[in-house]
């Protein structure tokens, strides 16, 4: 039952794509109480979307 | 007149740029541009009163670099090895456990003040197939919605998903090793 790092990763990147379903979003929070790895991951995507949403700002650089 | 000639014309470079990153066909990439340098000079009107031409510019250009990306859309190679993930199985041990984990990138917004650091974004991103490439900045940077890429970029929402899924796990990736590390 318990999600995999792999599924995980995945679900986390559709999260940010689609509004993901109620289960799915209950064994995602079950698996990031406990993986560093996984929480690591999602910040990780979090930072991506902001980088990259300045990438070429006139006046960010 | 012709000081806005000049102006419009200064910015030519950084659109150049700007336009590369999205694009990586030589031609394409003038010929948005030219585009946008056309477009500017005809509504020189529309362009009153705002501080930033730069930033008026590149709302031009993005409008460009999406009409392009569709143009190609149709004719454009086959996204099969763009769509198969199984390149990744290498991240993950039998147990579907990361083999590495994803380490812990303390205050990443300090980056983000770097110019360094978007040209190792940069970089990263030129590393990406095209698709692959084009559909997360359509998403990330552009803010497109998933089914509004899925049509521009003439896949399924499934692929879409894939796409945007290769391109942060191996943005991650190489930011961790070529960055986050140093």
């Amino acid at each position: 039952m318990m999600l995999t790092c792999k599924e995980v990763s995945r679900l986390a990147s559709q999260g940010l794509d689609r509004r993901l379903g109620l289960g799915e979003r209950v064994r995602l929070r079950l698996h990031l109480a406990i993986c560093d790895g996984c929480r690591n991951f999602r910040r990780q995507l979090a930072f991506l979307r902001q980088a990259v949403a300045r990438l070429g700002d006139p006046d960010g650089r | 007149m012709t000081d806005f000639r000049s102006q419009v014309e200064g910015e030519r470079p950084y659109l150049m740029r700007y336009a590369s990153l999205q694009l990586r066909n030589r031609q394409a990439v003038e010929d948005a541009v030219q585009d946008t340098l056309l477009a500017a000079l005809a509504g020189e009107a529309g362009f009153a009163g705002r501080s930033n031409l730069r930033t008026w510019l590149t709302g031009i250009l993005k409008h460009k670099i999406v009409d392009a990306i569709r143009k190609n859309a149709r004719d454009a190679t086959l996204i099969s090895g763009e769509v198969d993930v199984s390149d990744f199985d290498a991240l993950f041990d039998d147990s579907g456990h990361w083999a590495q984990a994803p380490a812990d990138w303390g205050d990443p917004d300090a980056a983000l003040g770097q110019k360094q650091f978007f040209a190792a974004l940069e970089e990263c991103l030129a590393r990406l197939p095209l698709k692959t490439s084009q559909a997360f900045l359509l998403r990330e940077h552009m803010g497109l919605e998933t089914t509004e890429i899925c049509k521009e970029l003439g896949v399924t929402s499934t692929h879409c998903w894939v796409l945007l899924y290769r391109a942060r796990m191996a943005l991650r990736e190489c930011l961790e090793t070529n960055w986050f590390k140093k």
